[in-house]
């Protein structure tokens, strides 16, 4: 596929985009409306007709993949399909074309939509109550432990600055601690993939009083529900610890089973990934946080309530409030999609959710087990977990050589080298919106891959080959920085 | 199931593989009284597709929105024009479908995007280097101060009393578990402008909202020579709407600019999702949070694009990165980076300029009403008013005339924050007034 060059390089001097409106006002010389203000005597930006601009964008776009296209093998980011009516209903003027401070009387249904999806959410995770202000995972679990922290603040518990987290998690789980102040402390995985107990309770005993809580994925980063997950939640809170669930892997127990019920506190969900919303290319998300009762005072605000005449209304009345984590009501377009999903589905129907994407990751687990190395031999969850460690000693091919060979069967290549603790590790998630077809599809290209690597090996670790660009020298890109692009002399 | 391919048949096909009976089988694993007490009453009844679209549509209508209603409030979301440009680009199952581009061989139209965005905010800013952009510009606000008090290695900064109370909310609550302390710079209660004279050889920064939440302009250069003068930086969130005619704040010697670009491109929303802007010095780049894109070569030579400098972020640095970022908003950056290059040089310089015109004839029609400006100091398209009722009433008044009306400020009910963009016309200004005015003469209750 041939360079696009980049938007500055196609502009041409007076070319314009937008014809702007002559001003319908008398006009005043900016300098006499601006007294003693600095303004700018250039303003480099490009020319171009509004169709160079639709060619320039359309070029580029067909250099992605997209779930569109076809199939998303992304462990741990549930690249499920996203349904079209949510593109309708972002478009609505009622949810895209109001302002977030116009009076409560005059954005009722706008706010309709944010007050039943606290419900429906809370519903689903288990919980009390549900704040949406997160406009992403790591947001939400930055929250989520700023509530632990003024739970235990106001109890006067001010020592505890300790949180467990597993070496397996996602490193968003550390990084989000160490944005309240706190500091980690690794769990390690046992053998069958899940939390080690012994090594939990000696951590938790090494904590002592300093134990704010602990920060657990389940299911787990390895796909594997945490099936001590009671007993774990037991000697935390015992301990004087709060339990956070990263619900990153949620979409394996919608309508199944709940956090809440498992002992959990407080937990975000994406819903990005398990409510449909589009990944958007990286964003944007959302992360609304659920927590139980005890956690509620501490809410961000406002949050929404129907009083007793049936008017939605924002409630900034929370004494205890940590504040605020967003500037408004968190990613509303994105919580209107997530409501036309639930919807959809309805209580009736929800637990198909996790139901099929469960049977669709076991179903390619067994499979594909055929072919290359399952990390942990059980049923999984949602996601299943593979290691090339003996492929790549019996060819020297590694996983990332894989992975980009796939690409030139057609599809995304799989998540790879996550979790660090399964060497050379692909982790795949078909979610429950791919097809048998396409799952056995995937599996045949990935046995004539495995066949390659002991054929012709150069081929696999020279791909891709049919992408629109080959690999990139990442190096080189550190260390001669070209962030943007210069302006002509 | 709309989006469930899988028939009865083939799940037991399915199962047959896997050899379990049923899909109840799968979930062994979780405790039998976790599975019992799952509880999902509370959620709506399924709805078809059909029943789906009207439910929704009836939702939306039940809503004064801004196609129906002249909109003056502002606050840090904007009315702007969107080119429709911008929607065909972004609804482009190629662009808003894709994944994070972790794999730049299939993603090289999302990187491109934002290799472009970030030059159009550099040039834009005036600064060195931006980032792939941030959730909002409150957080991109409270991110840009964490990493202001990393750099000086201090644990004080200064905000003005007139930051958005949403944005001062934000870094409140950011800077809290961090024990970062906040002094608070007074506002010249004539001008409406920030008092610099409250710095000391403890603070990592001083914040300067442009222009600031009451619409005034501020004197960023006297804030970055105070700030110089005891080691500390500038930091300014910026209205990006205001840089088609201001100075750049990278001219005038700010360190770190960030802003709220949901006005470059971006539907009001209600608030979100929004589009966070980051641009800094070019020597500060390895401590910025967030992603960065960067152009390289592929292994034939040919341009290409990626991400870079990732041992900065969460996954690989943990608990030591910049920060706990794994987002960013690449769809709105998009949106951003194609309005920008449609509206382009003259478009958008047009846009700024027809917001002072029309803000400036607002007010001074409001004046000649009797209605006077709460502040004197020169702003770019919102201002503050002193009304001759409570806002609250003026604003249902207002809503009659199919008009939105500003913002009433807390704590001071007849005040308003009115804001003007290039989109209200002479007649919607004209009608404003004339309703303003009926209250100065007493002609409404």
């Amino acid at each position: 596929m041939s360079t696009e060059p980049t938007i500055f390089e196609k502009s041409r001097n007076g070319r314009v985009g937008v014809q702007m409106p002559t001003c319908d006002v008398p006009v005043v010389d900016i300098q006499d409306l601006l007294p003693g203000v600095a303004l700018r005597t250039s303003l480099p930006l490009p020319e171009l007709t509004e169709g160079d601009v639709m060619r320039h964008f359309l070029r580029i776009s067909q250099k992605n993949y997209c779930v569109d296209k076809g199939f998303y093998p992304l462990g741990s980011c549930t690249m499920k399909y996203n349904p079209k009516i949510n593109d309708v209903a972002v478009q609505m003027p009622g949810f895209a074309r109001v302002h977030p401070f116009q009076p409560e009387e005059t954005v009722q249904g706008t706010l309709q939509v944010l007050f039943d999806m606290q419900n429906w959410l809370s519903a689903i995770l288990g919980m009390d109550a549900v704040s949406l202000q997160p406009a992403a995972g790591a947001h939400g679990e930055l929250l989520g432990l700023m509530l632990i922290r003024a739970y235990h603040v106001s109890r006067g518990d001010t020592h505890r600055n300790l949180v467990l987290v597993p070496t397996a998690a996602h490193g968003t789980n550390p990084a989000s601690a160490a944005r309240c102040g706190y500091k980690t402390v690794p769990i390690n995985t046992d053998e069958r993939g899940l939390t080690c107990i012994d090594d939990l309770k000696r951590q938790i005993a090494a904590c002592g009083d300093n134990l704010a809580g602990m920060m657990l994925t389940n299911p787990n980063t390895v796909g594997l529900f945490e099936e001590e997950i009671c007993l774990i939640c037991d000697l935390v809170h015992a301990a004087g610890g709060q339990m956070y669930c990263d619900g990153a892997n949620m979409n394996a127990l919608v309508g199944t089973a709940r956090p809440g019920d498992m002992g959990f506190d407080v937990m975000h969900v994406n819903l990005h990934k398990t409510f449909s919303v589009p990944h958007g290319g990286g964003g944007p998300g959302s992360g609304p946080v659920g927590i139980k009762a005890h956690l509620a005072p501490f809410l961000p605000v406002p949050v929404v309530v129907k009083d007793d005449e049936g008017v939605y209304r924002l409630n900034y009345d929370l004494p205890q409030t940590i504040g605020k984590v967003g500037p408004y009501y968190g990613a509303y377009l994105a919580v209107v999609r997530a409501w036309a999903y639930i919807a959809h589905f309805g209580k009736q129907n929800i637990h198909m959710i996790s139901e099929d994407a469960v049977l669709n990751a076991n179903y390619l687990r067994v499979e594909l087990g055929k072919t290359i190395d399952i990390a942990y031999d059980r049923i999984c969850m949602h996601e299943a977990v593979f290691s090339l460690k003996n492929l790549k000693a019996q060819t020297g091919i590694k996983a990332l050589e894989v992975a980009k060979r796939i690409i030139d069967y057609g599809y995304h290549p799989p998540t790879m080298y996550f979790p660090l603790i399964v060497p050379e590790c692909l982790m795949i998630e078909p979610t429950e919106t791919e097809s048998l077809e396409t799952i056995n599809d995937f599996i045949q290209a990935m046995e004539k891959i495995v066949a390659e690597c002991f054929t012709d090996p150069e081929t696999v670790k020279s791909a891709p080959h049919t992408a629109p660009v080959g690999r990139i020298d990442e190096a080189t890109a550190a260390r001669n920085l070209d962030l943007s692009w210069p302006l002509e002399a | 199931m709309s989006y469930l391919p899988n028939t009865d048949a083939e799940r037991g096909k399915m199962l047959a593989a896997i050899g379990v009976s049923s899909i109840k089988d799968l979930f062994v694993h979780i405790p039998q009284a976790v599975q019992d007490a799952a509880d999902f009453s509370g959620l709506t009844d399924s709805l078809d597709d059909l029943t789906l679209q009207r439910k929704l549509i009836a939702m939306s209508s039940n809503a004064a929105d801004l196609n129906s209603n002249a909109c003056f409030l502002g606050a840090g979301i904007y009315d702007h024009y969107i080119p429709p440009v911008v929607g065909s680009v972004c609804n482009r199952s190629e662009f808003y479908t894709a994944y994070t581009p972790y794999q730049p061989e299939v993603s090289q139209g999302v990187l491109q995007s934002i290799y472009e965005f970030q030059s159009l905010i550099t040039r834009l800013t005036g600064m060195d280097v931006a980032n792939a952009s941030m959730y909002d510009g409150a957080t991109a606000l409270a991110e840009a101060v964490i990493m202001s008090c990393d750099l000086t290695k201090r644990r004080s900064v200064v905000l003005p009393a007139n930051l958005h109370p949403s944005l001062r909310s934000v870094v409140e609550t950011y800077l809290d578990p961090l024990g970062i302390s906040i002094r608070t710079a007074v506002q010249n209660q004539e001008t409406g402008a920030t008092e610099i004279d409250t710095l000391t050889e403890n603070d990592a920064c001083i914040v300067l909202q442009q222009p600031n939440f009451h619409g005034v302009i501020e004197d960023l250069g006297a804030a970055v020579a105070a700030a110089k003068a005891v080691g500390a930086q500038t930091v300014v969130s910026v209205d990006p709407m205001s840089l088609g005619i201001l100075e750049t704040p990278g001219s005038l010697g700010v360190d770190i600019v960030v802003g709220e670009g949901q006005g470059l491109g971006c539907f009001p929303a209600f608030g979100g999702p929004l589009l966070g802007l980051f641009a800094c010095k070019k020597e500060y780049i390895r401590r910025i949070p967030g992603r960065i894109v960067g152009g390289s070569v592929d292994t034939s030579g040919r341009r290409a694009y990626t991400m870079t400098l990732r041992t900065r972020e969460q996954d690989i640095r943990r608990d030591t990165a910049t920060s706990n970022i794994c987002t960013n908003q690449a769809l709105f950056a998009l949106a951003a980076t194609v309005y920008l290059s449609v509206m382009g040089k003259q478009g958008f310089k047009d846009a700024s300029t027809l917001c002072v015109q029309k803000s400036h004839y607002l007010a001074a029609k409001l004046a000649a009403a009797g209605v006077a400006q709460r502040f004197s100091g020169p702003f770019f398209k919102e201002f503050v008013i002193t009304c001759p009722a409570p806002v609250v009433d003026i604003n249902k008044a207002l809503l009659e005339k199919k008009i939105i009306g500003g913002l009433p400020l807390h704590g001071a009910p007849n005040e308003m924050l009115v804001c003007v963009t290039e989109q209200r016309t002479k007649e919607e200004l004209d009608s404003f007034v004339d309703v303003l005015a009926s209250f100065v003469k007493g002609e409404v209750a």
